[in-house]
């Protein structure tokens, strides 16, 4: 393959990659945006999410179009309840110190990790994907004075990561909708600004919390269905994902959506790009060494505003 | 009694003890021990930071994988002896927790927390990426041969017991001498009210930037000695579960106390033990316990013993 296609391709990984990271960092990013909490246990939603499609799934038996859609709904609705439970058990118990609660999302992180160990097992298994064909890309290029179409060997995609990309962009922009429009986002954003304030306004703040833990976790493992079928679910998947996220939440500015929106695609192409023609390894020093690197000379992130 | 009086009997009871057990001790426990007194004096370091100076780091790894790699690294490399090998492994973890000092004390609170996190994942990956040297995760063992102090075998577990127990009292009393001195009562002044000791004129970047090269150069030692000791240096040692373990070992022994990583550490290494037996999840005993802490024990063991009963514990 020439480089134009190749790099193409690897756009295209990458746009998969960063559409669920886009799914999972604004779920991080929504938490510490009204609640302050950093949450630690966020990539072993993520985790749950793509474990509960695989057990969906399974349940589910012959009909994998049925399977994928129940747990499209059903884990991203446990994930969110238990998450929802860990806020009033635990994280209301710590009246949201930022230190403690730091140290009681660990704990929660390891529960949840080695609960999936002792469950689910050590193998990483597939999910099929609902549907998945091959969808050949043509490429252009000049040759004897005028533009030729070819379809080079190599150059494709599939149906399902076509979907992965529109079914984040629109769950993105519901989320969007949902803050801007709805009165549950008009109680999250006055959350947000003053939490002193909105509870003597009659806004149950404390409900509010154990909602938004929820839905961010919730975004977690939906997408951990979403990258189910092209990645395999392992109960060790949730580290990577969220030192990624992180990355992400923390170069689009923490709390700020539309920031954490753009760092994912950011990140999530050049991680696509870096590491088909580089070492992943090397690409991931780069972008945790960037990440302490803003903390520590640009705390507000590349595009979030300074909080107090 | 007086109090210094009363904190010396204690803390020297504590290390005679320990010195008694060598002799008494059939080898499986024994082993054990020197395990946990290597690993106590890394959370002794540790605690420097955290428990007296109020700076959570979720990075402390990368210098107990400085020390063990700077020494590990340079007898394999540079053929040292063990003795300039653990003073290359001490400088590595100076140096290192020096830059990173300067760097990640710019920032505070939850920033602080995921900037010595990031630096410790690229120390971490650093070392997956060099594995032409470091052999990455499957690490390296190092040759029986090597493991001799002054003309004293280390592999031997009767030494290895002194030499572990003499590295742990080491750290213990020059903590213990830190924390009384003028320098040390300015770091619990930071943890307990920072606006207040910048107010009555003390240069709190300095004194913050001292603890973390204090601590990450104990925690330095801990890792070179625990490579010296028990012959192998991996890259799991660098790992995010490693910056973990001081934090739940501080936390459950009691923060801010003397006493406490050490308890710490014996407690949970042996919770540990008897449930790896059971199952191989193992480290849901360490989620449970850094959940029930943070919710009901804040102050950890030692904590709560200062609380009720002796108040002078340091």
């Amino acid at each position: 393959m020439d480089f134009g296609p190749y790099l193409l391709l690897a756009s295209l990984e990458g746009a998969v990659l960063a559409s669920v990271l886009a799914l999972m960092a604004s779920g991080l990013s929504l938490v510490f945006g009204v609640m302050r909490v950093v949450n630690v246990a966020h990539g072993e939603f993520y985790m749950l999410g793509a474990v509960l499609a695989w057990w969906v799934a399974s349940l589910a038996g012959g009909s994998v179009v049925l399977g994928f859609v129940l747990a499209l709904v059903l884990a991203p609705l446990i994930v969110g309840a238990i998450a929802a439970t860990a806020d009033i058990v635990v994280l209301r118990r710590l009246s949201y110190d930022p230190e403690r609660t730091i140290v009681a999302t660990i704990g929660l992180l390891y529960i949840i990790q080695q609960l999936t160990l002792m469950s689910y097992g050590p193998e990483a298994r597939p999910v099929v994907a609902p549907f998945n064909t091959r969808l050949a890309i043509p490429w252009f290029e000049f040759a004897d004075g005028g533009l030729r179409m070819y379809w080079p060997w190599g150059l494709s995609t599939t149906s399902y990561k076509l979907f992965v990309i529109f079914a984040a962009v629109a769950v993105l922009l519901g989320i969007r909708v949902m803050m801007t429009r709805s009165r549950a986002g008009l109680l999250m954003r006055a959350t947000q600004q003053d939490r002193e304030i909105a509870q003597a306004f009659g806004i149950p703040v404390e409900r509010v919390y154990a909602v938004v833990f929820g839905i961010g976790a919730g975004l977690a493992a939906l997408a951990g269905v979403l990258i189910v079928p092209i990645q395999q679910a392992h109960y060790l998947m949730g580290l990577d994902a969220l030192l990624l996220s992180f990355i992400v939440v923390i170069i689009g500015g923490l709390g700020s959506l539309a920031g954490t929106v753009i760092a994912a695609v950011l990140i999530g192409m050049s991680e696509g790009i870096i590491s088909v023609f580089f070492s992943p390894t090397l690409a991931k020093i780069i972008a945790t060494l960037l990440v302490a690197f803003v903390l520590v000379f640009r705390p507000q992130g590349l595009m979030g505003k300074r909080v107090r | 009694m007086s109090e210094t009086a009363r904190i010396l009997a204690l803390h020297a009871g504590l290390v005679a003890l320990l010195l008694v057990l060598n002799f008494v001790l059939p080898a499986y426990p024994q082993g054990n021990l020197a395990r946990i007194m290597v690993l106590a004096s890394y959370a002794i370091g540790y605690n420097v930071l955290f428990g007296y100076t109020g700076l959570l780091s979720l990075g402390h790894a990368m210098f107990f994988a400085a020390g063990m790699y700077g020494m590990g690294l340079s007898m394999r490399h540079l053929g040292f002896p063990a003795g300039p090998a653990l003073l290359a492994g001490l400088g590595a973890g100076a140096a290192l927790s020096l830059v990173v000092g300067l760097l990640a004390l710019r920032t505070a609170g939850v920033a602080f927390m995921i900037v010595t996190l990031m630096f410790a994942q690229a120390v971490y990956l650093a070392i997956l990426l060099f594995g032409k040297y470091t052999r990455g995760d499957e690490g390296f063992v190092i040759p029986q041969a090597d493991r001799v102090l002054a003309g004293i075998d280390l592999s031997d577990p009767f030494n290895r017991y002194f030499v572990a127990l003499a590295l742990f009292s080491f750290c213990l009393f020059s903590v213990l001498w830190l924390i009384r001195r003028p320098a040390g009562r300015v770091l619990v002044a930071i943890r307990e009210n920072e606006e207040r000791a910048r107010l009555l004129g003390y240069d709190v970047f300095a004194h913050k930037l001292g603890a973390v090269v204090a601590s990450g150069t104990i925690s330095a030692l801990a890792g070179a000695f625990y490579g010296l000791l028990f012959g192998y240096a991996g890259a799991s040692f660098a790992a995010v579960q490693y910056s973990i373990l001081p934090l739940l070992w501080v936390l459950l022994g009691g923060a801010g106390t003397i006493i406490g990583p050490f308890i710490g550490t014996l407690f949970m290494f042996y919770l540990i033990d008897l449930t790896s037996g059971l199952t191989s999840a193992y480290m849901l005993i360490a989620g449970v316990a850094l959940v029930l802490l943070t919710l009901f024990a804040p102050q950890g063991l030692a904590g709560e013993l200062r609380k009720r009963l002796w108040r002078w514990l340091p």
